[in-house]
C-alpha cells in the first residue's frame, strides 16, 4: 500500500450548482431540451396573458346585476350573486349558520394534518373521520336539541358535493380494505363472495347504480316503506367505489414480500394482528397514489347524483345558468363548478404527497 | 466441545423437537422423506446440504410456516396439528432468523422487537421496551434503536432480527442460512451473536453452510440431500471421518477452496 495517498474533498464546480448550473442542466442541455424550452415559453407567451385578462384583469366583480358585466372579461358578479345557491342549494336560508359551523368544524379537524409539530394531531384525524360524520349529520339534518329539522331534499350546492364525498371516502377505504382481504382469503367461499362483489360492482356503470338505486330499488321494496333517496345514492357510491378501492388495495398486498408474512407469523402474531401492523401499514402505503386516484375519481363522481334530482354543486350551477336575468355566463358557472372540484381534489393530491414522504422509512424493497 | 457442554436446565430431561418418520410434499413433489430428529433441550444442531436439499423445508415445518402431510412433529411436547392453538403456543416458544431478516421496515428497531411481546405476551410497553433494549444491547446495536431498518447494514439487521426473537423468550431458535445474504465482512458479526446464544445453552437448529460456526458450537452436524437425512455425526466425525459418499463429496466441493 506504499505510495497511496488519500484525496480530501472539495467542493463542486460552480458551473454545476447555482442558477447558471441549473438552466444549464434542465432548460438548454440539449438541442432537444432547448426546443422544448422555447415552446413552453412560446405558448405561456400566447395563452396566459389573454386567460389572466379575462378572468381577472377584464373581468367584473363588482355590481348586482347583468347590466354590471360590460367590459368583456368574466361575469365573476353573477357567481357572488349566486354563491349561495352554489353553496348551500336549497338549505333554509336562515339555517345557513349550521352549514357554516360543520365547513368550520371540517377546517378545524383537517387542517392540523398539514403540519407535523400540531399537538394532538392524531386525535384531531380520528375524531374526523369517526366522530365528526355523525355531529355534521346532526347538525346538518337537526330534529334535536330544538334544531328545525331540514329534509335532504333541501341540501344542495358545494355542501352536498362534500358530504357525498365524505362519506364515500371514509367509508370506501374501510370496505375496500376488507374486500381486497377477503379476495386474497384461503376460505374459498369468502374469496368467491368478495371476487363476486367486486366484479359486480365495478362491471357497471355508476349511472346505472345510481339508477337502479333511485328508480328500481323502490319496486322491490314493500308498499310504504320507502328510504331516503340520498341515503340510497351514497349506498350505491360507497359499494361502487369499495369495489374499486379494493383492487387498489388488493395490488399493495401482493407487494409486500413473503417473508413479511412469514416473520409475523414465527413471532406469534394472529392473522388479523399481523394484517393490522405489519402488512397493511406497509401495503397501504405502497399504494397512497392508487387510493387518492380513486378518492379523486369518487369526489369527481358526485356530480353524477344530478341525473337521479340531487343538486351537487354542478347541478346548482346549471339551474343558475339558465336563469333569463343573467344571459351568456355559461362560461363562469362552469369555471365556477371546475374550481370547486378542483381545488379540493389538488389538496387531496398534496395532502398524499406530504403522506408520502413522511411514511417513506428508507427501505427499498 | 460435545452434548455434554450443554449447560443442564430443568427441562432437559425432556425432548425440545422430536419429528417422527414426517413426510411433505409441495404438490407432487415429494421434497422431504421419511425424516427422524430428535434435538435435547439445549443442543446446537447444523443441518447442511446442498440447495434443494429441503434443509430450509424441514426446520420451516418445526413452526408451522410449512405444513407436513405425514408423520408427527413435537415441539415441546407440544404436537403440530391443524389446531391453531396449538401452532399459536408453538410459535411462542420457537424463534425464527431467515435468510433475508424480514424486519417489518416500517417500524424502528426497537418496534420491531417489542410488537409481538406487546400483542401475543400481552407485556406492558415499558417492560417490553426494558427487554427488547436488554437484547438490543446483547446484539450491541442499541444506539440504532430508533432508526428504521433500511438505515442499517445487513448485518446489524440480522442481529436486529436475532434480538427480536429472542424478545419473545423463545425456548428454540431456528435460523435459517441466517448469513448467506451478508457481506463477507458482516457474517462474523452475526455468527458472534449466534456462537454467544449457544454458549449460554439455547436450543439451536441452524442451516448453514458456515462450517467453522459448525466446528465451533454444533453438537451434532446433520447433512441432507434429496430431502432426506444422509448422515449425521458429532462435528469432528462428520468434518474428519465422513461415513456416506454423498456426504463426502459435498464436503470435498464446499471445504477445498
Amino acid at each position: 500500500m506504499s505510495g497511496f495517498t488519500e484525496i480530501q474533498s472539495r467542493a463542486a464546480p460552480v458551473s454545476s450548482t447555482g442558477a447558471i448550473g441549473w438552466i444549464r442542466q434542465n432548460l438548454v442541455s440539449t438541442p432537444m431540451n432547448t426546443f422544448f424550452t422555447l415552446i413552453g415559453v412560446y405558448l405561456i407567451y400566447k395563452f396566459l396573458p389573454p386567460l389572466l385578462d379575462w378572468a381577472i384583469f377584464s373581468a367584473n366583480f363588482a355590481g348586482s346585476d347583468e347590466h354590471a358585466c360590460n367590459s368583456g372579461g368574466a361575469c365573476w358578479v353573477f357567481v357572488k350573486q349566486r354563491a349561495s345557491l352554489f353553496i348551500y342549494g336549497f338549505y333554509p336560508s336562515e339555517q345557513y349558520w349550521r352549514l357554516d359551523a360543520v365547513f368550520v368544524l371540517l377546517a378545524i379537524t383537517f387542517v392540523p394534518q398539514f403540519f407535523d409539530a400540531f399537538p394532538y394531531k392524531k386525535w384531531f384525524g380520528i375524531f374526523s373521520i369517526t366522530g365528526l360524520p355523525v355531529i355534521s349529520y346532526f347538525i346538518i339534518s337537526g330534529g334535536i336539541l330544538g334544531l328545525e329539522h331540514v329534509e335532504t331534499e333541501s341540501w344542495g350546492g358545494l355542501s352536498l358535493t362534500l358530504i357525498i364525498a365524505f362519506v364515500g371516502i371514509v367509508a370506501a377505504l374501510p370496505f375496500g380494505v376488507l374486500l381486497a382481504l377477503g379476495r386474497r382469503s384461503n376460505m374459498p367461499i369468502i374469496r368467491t363472495m368478495c371476487v363476486i362483489f367486486i366484479e359486480v360492482w365495478r362491471g357497471v356503470p355508476l349511472i346505472s347504480v345510481l339508477f337502479m338505486a333511485s328508480v328500481m330499488l323502490p319496486l322491490f321494496l314493500p308498499e310504504g316503506v320507502t328510504f331516503n333517496k340520498l341515503l340510497r345514492a351514497m349506498i350505491g357510491i360507497v359499494m361502487f367505489q369499495s369495489a374499486y378501492m379494493a383492487e387498489v388495495i388488493r395490488g399493495g398486498l401482493q407487494a409486500i414480500p413473503k417473508g413479511q408474512y412469514e416473520a409475523a407469523s414465527a413471532l406469534g402474531l394472529s392473522y388479523w394482528r399481523s394484517m393490522t401492523f405489519i402488512i397493511l401499514p406497509q401495503a397501504l402505503k405502497l399504494v397512497i397514489p392508487g387510493i387518492v386516484n380513486t378518492f379523486i375519481a369518487l369526489f369527481k363522481d358526485t356530480t353524477l347524483v344530478l341525473i337521479i334530482g340531487l343538486f351537487d354543486v354542478l347541478g346548482a350551477v346549471q339551474s343558475a345558468i339558465v336563469d333569463p336575468n343573467w344571459p351568456g355566463v355559461a362560461t363562469e358557472g362552469y369555471v365556477f363548478a371546475a374550481f370547486c372540484f378542483w381545488i379540493f381534489c389538488f389538496t387531496m393530491s398534496r395532502y398524499s404527497m406530504r403522506l408520502e414522504r413522511k411514511l417513506h422509512t428508507g427501505h427499498k424493497r | 466441545m460435545s452434548a455434554t457442554n450443554a449447560q443442564p436446565s430443568p427441562e432437559n430431561n425432556g425432548l425440545a423437537v422430536e419429528i417422527k418418520a414426517m413426510h411433505k410434499w409441495y404438490g407432487q413433489f415429494h421434497v422431504l422423506k421419511d425424516i427422524n430428529l430428535e434435538v435435547k433441550q439445549g443442543e446446537r444442531i447444523v443441518i447442511c446440504g446442498p440447495s434443494g436439499s429441503g434443509k430450509s423445508t424441514m426446520i420451516r415445518c418445526i413452526n408451522r410456516l410449512e405444513e407436513h402431510q405425514e408423520g408427527q412433529i413435537l415441539v415441546q411436547g407440544i404436537e403440530l396439528t391443524d389446531d391453531l392453538k396449538k401452532i399459536d403456543e408453538i410459535r411462542r416458544e420457537v424463534g425464527m432468523c431467515f435468510q433475508h431478516f424480514n424486519l417489518f421496515p416500517h417500524l424502528t428497531v426497537l418496534e420491531n422487537c417489542t410488537l409481538a411481546p406487546i400483542w401475543v405476551r400481552k407485556m406492558p410497553k415499558a417492560q417490553a421496551e426494558e427487554i427488547a433494549m436488554k437484547y438490543l444491547e446483547r446484539v450491541k446495536i442499541t444506539d440504532q434503536a430508533l432508526k428504521y431498518p433500511g438505515q442499517l447494514s445487513g448485518g446489524q439487521q440480522q442481529r436486529v432480527a436475532i434480538a427480536r426473537s429472542l424478545c419473545m423468550n423463545p425456548k428454540i431458535m431456528l435460523f435459517d442460512e441466517p448469513t448467506s445474504a451478508l457481506d463477507p465482512e458482516m457474517i462474523k458479526e452475526v455468527l458472534d451473536v449466534m456462537v454467544e446464544l449457544a454458549n449460554e445453552g439455547m436450543t439451536m437448529l441452524c442451516v448453514t453452510h458456515e462450517m467453522g460456526f459448525a466446528k465451533m458450537v454444533a453438537d451434532r452436524v446433520i447433512f441432507m440431500d434429496a430431502g432426506q437425512i444422509v448422515e449425521e455425526n458429532e462435528p469432528n466425525e462428520f468434518f474428519n471421518n465422513p461415513q456416506n459418499d454423498r456426504t463426502k463429496l459435498f464436503l470435498s466441493q464446499i471445504l477445498d477452496h
